[in-house]
């Protein structure tokens, strides 16, 4: 420091020429920038005219022009990020922003152009820019880079009046390199954001009125209006209500760059609301001047036309209240501007609030003001990128045949042990699930090979893809396999019916299949290659749901009116196929082995306990098996272990559980012949009808 | 009546594995041998030599894992890849080195391709989903930094981002991204500002696959579904369904627009290439060789129009190479 301080204030002799001024072009910025000014003070103050004094100007100007100043503010934020001094900062601030002046006063009537203001400021400005490509450069190669001293430079240049000189250089060029590219709109946010508060109007303003449009505006400020308070009362209070000098781009500048975020988007609807208030107070439409009623009055327009439905949805009411009164004070008025300014806002408003009942339409006459003012609301705001859809000629493409291209079908397994051994490709599986019934129904005699192996894999089966109808598919095939081999299938899947380690889904699966098994091998009429079940399958195949009883109840009815209604008819029905009874030789093996185990309950699995939902179904499936097992030999057994059964569970608290057992007795009465109910079951049957005569014991 | 059509160029066997992504490089000048990169389920990469037919390398770096992305920056000597271990690896292939350079740790646990988009020289964006299933995330290459980070908006339950594409207007204007979404929209983001632009809902079921058209400014997209949906962005930058086109079987992996957007293929479950007309979505041809699924189409990049090559990567551990509509 003091070695160029000497070197500055040595005369002209002796100064090497090319060693001296190197050492100021490239020695710390900062130190000679200061040991510069104040040469060039004493040199004022002791100089003698015509002594050489020319000198520290004359390097000061190269000094500039070399792009030093860059250097000098890279100088000080690298210094800042590692916390410098704030004096020396404060007065390097000073130095910079007052050098014009400065120099001025100095050399009076010799100040070279380059420390004219108007050729200053640029300079600066790409000094600015210079710094800032420096600073994108570092974060780019991951060094955080402290920028608030070029925000304090810029603020202090704005407050000094020089808004247009740099920021001329700056906006441009800011929006440019934020178009595409978010490190720079990163780098020119915290520009504006570190600017101080008392500078903040100024730099916001100078924003403001030099973007060149709301999109470019949103990029170079960000969210600067919801993070700062300043900020936020220059752009929503002073440059709306208070300024009204502002040109229609500007506003539109203002009010688009509002419009372009949803945090900001309710700022847009304050300044509505607000706005509205100054436009339908009667004292500001008698007392401010006409100038700033249009302004106003461009501004909603402006507002209005960047709301969406939902918004305007929100404030609907509000809208109408401030346009009655407005239109109320605007006719009041003795100024036919005025009166017709009115007449266009309330017009629009009414426009934007009314999307299908009448609007507001007043007779005036149309000028280029009212013109204006319209087109605002028929503006659609504007976004960044126009896209064109060229017209092309037809397509010159031949196309080849296609007729092959026809719907891809997985090939199913032909063989049942193919289905055991499982496969890996899911598409494979998936066809083996939807072709396995009609596969088992096809090969019984290779089904009975396997048919336990079989009947356990699809107990367990879980879904692995996503198949429609994939319980019912199970399902399907499970039925199929235990009525190709009924009792070791039976034998089982009753036995696994009270094992350990099933879900309680499991075992009501065991329970549906086994019901539609005996219905199948009961009834002659699916003896035919005709689908087994249709409507009655999906009513029988009960997942759980709330409901469940009233559809067993109303099945359970249905059979027995069906029922009821043969016997009546007695010979007259003639069953049109006669094939025997499949399920007579297997019903004991569907029906004991179900009723035996059900008071015994295991670790996971407690019928008379928790498990009511079970027991409900298995009193439910008990009652269908010996409604089936009509004119079968067991049935008289059956019919004498189900009212023990019943009789065990009268008083059972769950209705469904009792509900069930109604349907029990009433099926044994179906299928039990008169004379074995009589002989073999007197006392039990008069047990029950003396319960279910309401006796209480 | 219409020509059957064609078989394969060549076929190249050898990934031992399902081949998962495919990316040309033709574009540079004579003695450049034009090159094809292919990802494959076993975490190789594999350079193909397209003059003779055989794998120049085999790149590995990803763990044995596999690999499902694979695409040039710039030349053929600086290679992305993306694996399903977690990372997208960033190669310097030139003087036959074989170096993982950089890598970026995604964190994402899905099958999402990342897209990349060249601003400037030496300069890219590339988009990824990110950790947080909901996320996508733009970071600046080579220099890793994070740009932003796009979050649907709470409550909008689009699921994971399944398929993106990063383009813009032109150079130097706003990069934008386009995001097929686990519920079946579209949502397109702005980058820089990273909000939403719009969202339209094109399929039932998860985007498999998108590509976009940024001159005519209209899109394309697949799912598990039968059918593709075309969709347009207007001056508003608002999407709209422009049309649907029914398939014959269900589920596309992949959709590819030639650059020069003529045509554009897609790569279907039902093991067949289909090839349409760009301008109005007319069906050229179904191209039927593969065996298994097809996870994936692409063209080359060939500077001349003649030698263009289609390339698809399947299932059945095959890569296809086609030479159709290369003179139109």
């Amino acid at each position: 420091g003091a070695f160029l301080h000497s070197l500055a204030r040595a005369p002209g002799a002796a100064r090497p020429e090319g060693v001296w001024q190197r050492c100021f072009l490239e020695g710390p910025p900062g130190l000679v920038l200061c040991v510069l000014l104040e040469a060039l003070d004493s040199a004022g103050s002791v100089r003698l005219p015509g002594a050489g004094g020319g000198a520290p100007p004359g390097l000061l100007s190269q000094f500039l022009q070399e792009g030093r100043m860059s250097a000098l503010l890279w100088e000080v934020c690298q210094q800042q990020a590692q916390a410098g001094c704030p004096e020396l900062q404060e007065a390097l601030l000073n130095k910079i922003v007052c050098l014009p002046e400065h120099v001025s006063n100095k050399l009076q009537g010799k100040n070279p152009p380059v420390f004219f203001p108007q050729n200053y400021f640029p300079l600066l400005g790409g000094a600015v820019l210079q710094l800032l490509q420096k600073i994108s450069d570092s974060l780019r190669g991951g060094l955080d880079c402290s920028i608030s001293f070029v925000s304090h430079v810029l603020g202090k240049v704005c407050i000094h009046g020089r808004q247009k000189e740099i920021l001329g250089v700056l906006v441009p060029h800011l929006t440019d390199l934020t178009k595409s590219d978010c490190i720079w709109q990163r780098i020119c946010w915290r520009l504006v954001e570190c600017v101080p508060d008392r500078w903040m109007e100024a730099v916001v303003l100078g924003f403001v009125q030099r973007a060149p449009g709301a999109d470019a505006l949103s990029r170079l400020l960000g969210n600067l209006v919801v993070k700062n308070k300043k900020a936020q009362f220059v752009v929503t209070q002073k440059m709306l209500l208070l300024q009204y000098s502002h040109t229609t781009a500007v506003l539109q500048n203002l009010l688009g760059y509002l419009s372009l975020d949803n945090l900001r988007r309710t700022l847009l609807l304050r300044v509505l609301q607000e706005l509205l208030e100054t436009w339908s107070s009667n004292s500001a439409v008698k007392h401010s001047p006409p100038e700033q009623q249009l302004y106003i009055s461009k501004a909603i327009l402006i507002c209005l036309s960047h709301l969406k439905e939902p918004e305007i949805e929100s404030c609907r009411q509000e809208l109408l209240t401030s346009m009655m009164q407005g239109v109320k004070c605007h006719l009041d008025s003795s100024l036919p501007q005025v009166r017709r300014l009115g007449m266009v806002v309330a017009e629009s408003i009414s426009l934007k609030i009314n999307t299908e009942g009448p609007v507001l339409k007043f007779e005036y006459e149309e000028d280029d003001e009212t013109r204006e003012l319209k087109s605002f609301l028929a503006q659609t705001p504007p976004f960044c990128d126009v896209f064109s859809i060229p017209e092309d000629d037809d397509d010159d493409l031949i196309p080849y045949d296609m007729s092959e291209d026809k719907e891809l079908k997985t090939k199913a397994p032909v063989y049942i042990r193919d289905c055991i051994e499982g496969s890996e490709d899911l598409d494979k599986w998936e066809a083996t699930i939807k072709a396995l019934d009609s596969l088992v129904r096809k090969n019984p005699a290779a089904v009975r090979e396997v048919s336990v192996e079989l009947a356990k894999i699809l107990l367990h089966l879980e879904e692995k893809t996503c198949i429609e109808g994939f319980v019912e598919l199970r399902q399907r095939a499970q039925v199929a396999v235990l009525t190709t081999d009924p009792i070791p299938v039976a034998k089982y899947l009753t036995s696994q019916f009270y094992s350990l380690n099933y879900s309680l889904r499991q075992r009501m699966d065991i329970l549906d299949v086994l019901v539609l098994a005996a219905q199948e091998l009961s009834c002659p009429k699916f003896h035919g290659k005709t689908k087994p079940y249709g409507a009655q399958k999906t009513s029988i195949q009960l997942l759980p749901r709330s409901d469940s009883s009233k559809d067993w109840r109303r099945i359970v009815d249905e059979r027995i009116k069906g029922k009821t209604r043969r016997f009546n008819m007695g010979q007259s029905h003639v069953e049109l196929a006669s094939s025997p009874n499949k399920f007579n030789s297997v019903a004991g093996h569907f029906f004991f082995p179900l009723i035996q185990h059900f008071d015994r309950p295991s670790t996971t699995f407690d019928l008379l306990g928790e498990d009511h939902l079970v027991l409900g179904r298995l009193v439910h499936t008990l009652a269908i098996l010996m409604y089936l097992a009509v004119n079968t030999v067991a049935v008289t057994a059956m019919g004498k272990a189900l009212l023990e059964f019943v009789w065990a569970l009268r008083f059972h608290t769950d209705s469904y559980v009792r509900q069930g057992l109604l349907s029990c007795i009433s099926s044994l009465l179906l299928s039990v012949p008169v004379e074995r109910i009589l002989a073999d079951m007197t006392e039990e049957l008069l047990e029950t009808q003396s319960w279910l005569g309401g006796k209480t014991w | 009546m219409a020509l059957p059509p064609p078989d394969p160029q060549f076929v190249l066997r050898g990934t031992s594995a399902a081949v998962h992504t495919l990316h040309f490089s033709c574009g540079g000048p004579e003695p450049d041998i034009p090159l094809l990169f292919s990802g494959s389920e076993n975490g190789f990469i594999h350079v193909w030599n397209l003059k003779t037919h055989r794998v120049d390398t085999a790149l590995d770096g990803h763990g044995r894992k596999s690999v499902y992305c694979v695409r040039t920056m710039g030349d053929k000597d600086r290679l992305l890849s993306q694996g399903r271990d977690q990372r997208i690896c960033l190669w310097d292939l030139a003087e036959g080195r074989t170096a993982v350079t950089d890598s970026v740790f995604t964190e994402h646990v899905g099958f999402c391709r990342c897209s990349l988009l060249k601003v400037a020289q030496g300069r890219w964006l590339m988009a990824m989903a990110a950790r947080n299933l909901d996320e996508v995330q733009i970071l600046e290459l080579p220099s890793k930094t994070s740009v932003c980070t796009l979050k649907p908006e709470v409550g909008a339950k689009l699921g994971m981002p399944m398929c993106l594409k990063l383009w813009q207007l032109n150079c130097g204007s706003q990069p934008v991204l386009l995001a097929g979404y686990e519920d079946g929209s579209v949502v397109l983001w702005n980058v820089s500002m990273g909000k939403t632009l719009s969202q339209l809902v094109c399929h039932q079921e998860p985007v498999m696959s998108l590509d976009f058209d940024s001159e005519k400014a209209k899109g394309i997209s697949g799912s598990s579904e039968k059918v593709l949906s075309i969709w347009s962005l207007n001056e508003q930058q608002n999407l709209q369904v422009y049309k649907t086109h029914e398939l014959v079987n269900a589920g596309i992996s992949d959709i590819t627009i030639r650059p020069d957007k003529k045509i554009l293929a897609t790569a279907g479950w039902d093991h067949r290439i289909r090839i349409f007309g760009w301008k109005k979505l007319r069906p050229l041809a179904v191209l039927d060789y593969h065996t298994a699924t097809i996870h994936c189409v692409s063209f080359s990049d060939h500077s001349n129009a003649q030698e263009r090559l289609l390339a698809a990567g399947s299932k059945d551990q095959r890569i296809s190479v086609w030479s159709i509509y290369a003179q139109t």
